[in-house]
């Protein structure tokens, strides 16, 4: 990851969608690590004070830019805000935004699918195709998503959620493929449960969540050691790959 | 869209009773706002849950935590002003500010509390009797108030809306952030002497003697001692070590101390452990281990060493304690005896009593400090406590002292009138901000601090 920094500068991260806790924790990670950041959110007075925040108590630079997901003919711009902000083309890009709806409002108002589906996909496709060109012509630079476990198998719970996570995990599957050649690493980011706005206040069993501070810990280990998929913890590849691994006939009877 | 709760049993840090409550824990300023304009019920801020009563209770009411709500959003190294919200912990603070050469100018035994929390019990520390309590150095404060709107108060600028805050248990709105003056010291270690007292007597003799030549002043008594053990103690006298003082080793980085490992209790611990025998075994142990001499400490070993052991408050079962603290005019010192001789009498003292003695009271309408001595002993549940301290209270208040609103559990509204004389005042600030009662606690619905008459 550092290989592309010259020697005075700090590697330095955009992210995109840093309102949220989780991106929130990363950030932390990041900047007590010496990460230089800029961070881009719809919310510019909430991203403000998350920027600010960074600032003091880590001392590195760290900017604040807007970025609306759903805004995709704007989506140029965040590239251009983000260099001028930070003086440089950042090292990588953290893609952070998503949204998931209730299934069942989901199921009766196709607005709120789509909306589903645009945030979670449409909107990661139009954005991180500007990252992938400029990095590939640079031959430099990565690109990291949060995807979700719910993109594994679709489930009756969460369906158009999880359709729209897969949708997302095969777009990064494919860009893997093509920025490999120009050295560009993608990598994949499954979170399970984290202890968000997301699940608070659902009945989750305790011992599957982790903490915001946990998940970024490792989402920092999986981009330091350039993997191409992570499950946050990891121990959600074993309990990804046992529900994968169920056969269709089985899996369709059950209440998930 | 509405945003998500979920309803917990919650009680104060003493575990005495819990109470279902709708708990929010907003991420965003935004989150916040929707929370107070659509809630359908009573509300409350809650930090890091050490008040020890029902003071950060809301019974099938709501309660709001602000622990994402925590960003430092500006510091001015020439000055030392810190902006931060109100979620930031003491703890963050110290971690953050102590390597640059800045620590809080006051701070209470544990660095486990939110600066909102600090402000709306208006905490005070081992330096009282010299600096004041933590509003002296909050220069400023926003507050959320329940009308939705935002009100920046200060000295200068709403400054009844800053008094009743400063010690208001939350009850006038929710701090948003506040600007607080950090103090610049030399080095993360304090010089502490330690004076071994065989009695009372001496213990306040050497307060006398020695208090306004040390920054900090605060006594450890042995609660459990009777007849001639009765109030035996230790005096500790601390100051920030000069860097010039430092030996080389150490003077290279003055802010560098010893990490502490904290082990957790695992579970409620079984009752002999407070037992009289085990009790006055950790006491006697204490007290030998602290004989009269001149130590150097680190800042968190000196301020927080409960912080030390997490969950410590599962030391008293599952049955839980109180923190009982009052204080009383300096005349009136006779009190801490009586209380004492009471406590060792019915065997209800246990491993913590404190005593202090407090400078002059600053402008907060319902903060605790005020000039005399103050007491504060751990006290565990059981065997007609809450009776033991109404009888505690009378004795207080006939002898013109009062309690520290964040650790009751038991004074009754009467009593509280006669603590707190500016207690009208209060009363108007919040009519005019809450005149709908969105914001209640357990502990304002039982002292009724909203009723003008009773």
């Amino acid at each position: 990851v550092t290989a592309s920094v010259s020697m005075q500068q700090r590697p330095s991260l955009l992210i995109l969608g840093a309102t949220s806790t989780m991106a929130r924790a990363v950030a932390h990670y990041f900047a007590r690590n010496g990460w230089d950041l800029v961070l881009a959110a719809k919310d510019a007075r909430e991203n403000e004070r998350n920027a600010a925040d960074i600032r003091v108590r880590y001392g590195v630079h760290c900017g604040a830019i807007p970025f609306d997901a759903l805004a995709f003919e704007n989506h140029d711009k965040v590239l251009e805000d983000c260099q001028a902000d930070l003086g440089r083309v950042p090292d990588g890009v953290l893609l952070c935004f998503g949204y998931l709806t209730d299934q069942a409002e989901a199921q009766q108002d196709f607005g709120k699918a789509r909306r589903v589906i645009d945030i979670n996909f449409t909107a990661a496709v139009s954005v991180l195709e500007r990252f992938a060109a400029v990095f590939e012509a640079r031959h430099a630079g990565f690109i990291a998503a949060l995807s979700s476990v719910a993109g594994d198998r679709g489930r009756q719970s969460n369906y158009v959620y999880g359709a729209a996570k897969a949708g997302l995990t095969a777009y990064l599957q494919g860009l893997r493929n093509r920025l490999f050649h120009a050295g560009v690493n993608v990598i994949t980011i499954k979170p399970g449960f984290v202890d968000t706005k997301m699940i608070y206040g659902m009945k989750v069993p305790t011992l599957l969540v982790a903490t915001p501070e946990k998940a970024a810990a490792d989402i920092f280990r999986a981009i330091q050691k350039r993997k191409d998929n992570a499950y946050v913890p990891r121990f959600w590849w074993f309990i990804m790959t046992i529900v994968c691994a169920l056969p269709e006939p089985i899996f369709k009877r059950l209440k998930l | 869209m509405s945003e998500p709760f979920s309803v917990q049993d919650l009680s104060g840090w003493g575990r005495l009773s819990t109470v279902p409550c709708h708990v929010y824990r907003p991420e965003k300023r935004r989150a916040l706002q929707t929370i107070l304009t659509d809630a359908p019920h009573t509300l409350l801020a809650r930090g890091l849950g050490r008040s020890y009563g029902d003071q950060a209770v809301n019974a099938n009411g709501g309660i709001v935590l602000f622990e994402r709500l925590n960003r430092m959003t500006a510091f001015d190294p020439t000055t030392g002003l810190l902006e931060c919200e109100a979620g930031v912990s003491l703890a963050e603070i110290i971690r953050t500010f102590l390597p640059r050469g800045f620590f809080l100018p006051v701070v209470p035994g544990t660095a486990y509390i939110t600066v909102g929390g600090a402000i709306a019990n208006d905490i005070h520390g081992k330096n009282h009797h010299i600096h004041g309590a933590f509003s002296s150095c909050v220069e400023s404060l926003e507050l959320l108030t329940p009308d939705g709107g935002r009100l920046h108060c200060s000295r200068n600028e709403h400054a009844d809306v800053f008094w009743a805050t400063v010690g208001g248990c939350g009850l006038t709105g929710m701090i948003l952030c506040a600007t607080l003056r950090l103090q610049r010291v030399e080095s993360a270690w304090i010089d502490v002497s330690y004076y071994r007292c065989r009695d009372l007597d001496e213990v306040f003799s050497r307060m006398a003697e020695h208090d306004e030549h040390y920054t900090y002043s605060v006594a450890w008594i042995d609660a459990v001692g009777r007849g001639k053990n009765l109030g035996r103690s230790v005096l500790m006298l601390g100051r920030h070590a000069p860097a010039s003082s430092l030996p080389a080793h150490m003077a290279s980085d003055p802010y560098r101390v010893p990490r502490r490992r904290r082990p957790a209790v695992p579970m409620n611990m079984p009752e002999f452990l407070l037992s009289r025998p085990s009790l006055c075994i950790f006491n006697s142990l204490y007290y030998y281990a602290h004989p009269t001499a001149d130590r150097r400490v680190p800042i968190p070993t000196y301020f927080f060493p409960l912080d030390a052991i997490g969950h410590w408050n599962r030391l008293y079962g599952k049955r839980g304690f109180i923190q009982y603290q009052f204080v009383v005019p300096k005349e009136a010192y006779g009190i801490i005896r009586s209380t004492l001789e009471l406590v060792s009498k019915e065997a209800r003292g246990s491993f913590l009593a404190v005593l202090k003695a407090m400078g002059p009271a600053g402008g907060g309408m319902l903060s605790f400090p005020k000039p005399g001595y103050t007491l504060a002993m751990d006290l565990p549940n059981g065997n007609g406590l809450h009776e033991f301290l109404r009888k505690l209270d009378s004795l207080v208040v006939r002898n013109g002292g009062r309690i520290y609103l964040a650790k009751d559990i038991t004074c009754t509204p009467e009593a509280l009138r006669e603590m707190y004389p500016r207690l009208s005042e209060f009363q108007a600030v919040c009519a005019r901000l809450d005149p709908n009662r969105r914001l209640q606690s357990d502990l304002s619905r039982r002292l009724r601090l909203r009723e003008e008459t009773l």
